[in-house]
């Protein structure tokens, strides 16, 4: 396997681009990155892609692969290959590309921002932790979900956002849902009216292309599903 | 249009949707029964005319479909034309009214 040789697609450039092809050298557990790597290393130092981490947890590696939004440091050469032997990365859909495999992610995490993903509790640093035992029910729908790397595969798996530029899209409603079930959190309302309507969780067509494929295998999808019930429920009780 | 009134259609479609899930399985049931053994015109408005409850039942259809179609056009026209906002919206509640005009008119002349 190691003389054999992979041929490698890679978008070049900026959104009028192209693709440009490459042969690397084929490896045993090779990974997508790896590829990449070794294209920006041996053959086009001018190649421009970014990682950290290398092992699934930074969430930056994330590119469009065969035509599916993955990251790239966890999928393998062997799971992602064409049936005639070819790969294709391009950088992330539905998101403005920088150069080559680089995308500008601020527009994603503008939007977390938006849905007013950031915590804010009511308790000091001079006060006791507040406790939340593992058996609590909100405490698990978080688990389920909070895992969240940042990755934006949702975001540009996602058709909703490439229809509706405002739709805040499933990684930030995600983040969202995680804070509306803290018990902790103080913001709830202003939460929910930052995630309802047109630009939010109710634009979700549940198609689950998010779900289908986080990396982390969360379900936004799910999450969305929560914040539509809340939200529902906010407007009954006269609070939204 | 904010986000209040935007969760409100949310609910009225989803709610319109549940009230047509049944009110067209009614609807498609009883026409097929109703014909098995062959029903003239003049027969069918012989049962619809003067019944309060054919009346209701299909006031109630006509209602749901105002209410459902022209949110779920909403979408439509959002999303694939990128038609959105105020204009958009009037758009709609003339369609919406449209629908209910001649929905009505439709009930009533079987009614009356």
């Amino acid at each position: 396997m190691g003389t054999d040789k992979l041929k490698v697609s890679v978008w070049r450039g900026g959104e009028g681009g192209a693709f440009q092809e490459f042969d690397v050298p084929r490896h045993p557990s090779q990974t997508v990155l790896d590829a990449v790597t070794y294209i920006q290393r041996a053959l086009d130092p001018t190649l421009a892609y970014r990682f950290a981490c290398r092992v699934g947890m930074c969430g930056s590696c994330a590119m469009t692969v065969n035509g599916v939004a993955r990251w790239t440091c966890r999928t393998h050469v062997d799971e992602a290959i064409s049936g005639k032997g070819e790969i294709s990365i391009a950088p992330l859909r539905n998101l403005p590309v920088i150069r080559d495999l680089v995308t500008d992610m601020r527009q994603f995490f503008d939007k977390w921002a938006r849905a007013k993903g950031r915590f804010e509790g009511k308790r000091t640093r001079s006060d006791e932790f507040e406790t939340i035992v593992p058996e609590n029910e909100n405490r698990k729908q978080i688990d389920a979900a909070i895992e969240c790397i940042g990755c934006a595969v949702c975001y540009s798996a996602c058709d909703v956002v490439s229809w509706n530029p405002d739709y805040l899209g499933p990684a930030a409603l995600n983040r969202a849902w995680t804070l509306i079930k803290d018990e902790r959190d103080t913001r709830t309302v202003e939460r929910l009216r930052a995630v309802a309507g047109d630009a939010g969780c109710h634009s979700c067509h549940t198609h689950m292309s998010c779900t289908e494929h986080c990396p982390k295998q969360i379900s936004p999808t799910a999450g969305i599903a929560g914040l539509k019930r809340e939200v529902s429920l906010a407007l009954f009780r006269g609070v939204l | 249009m904010n986000v209040k009134a935007q969760t409100g259609l949310w609910i009225a479609q989803r709610a319109s949707a549940a009230v047509l899930a049944l009110c067209v399985a009614v609807h498609l049931a009883t026409m097929v029964y109703a014909i098995r053994g062959g029903l003239s015109a003049a027969e069918i408005l012989s049962r619809t005319r003067g019944s309060a409850g054919w009346l209701a039942f299909y006031s109630v259809f006509v209602l749901a479909v105002t209410l459902h179609a022209p949110i779920g056009l909403r979408s439509v026209l959002n999303e694939w034309l990128g038609w959105r906002g105020t204009l958009c919206d009037i758009f709609l509640c003339a369609l919406a009214m449209l629908l209910a005009g001649l929905g009505m008119r439709a009930v009533l002349g079987v009614f009356l």
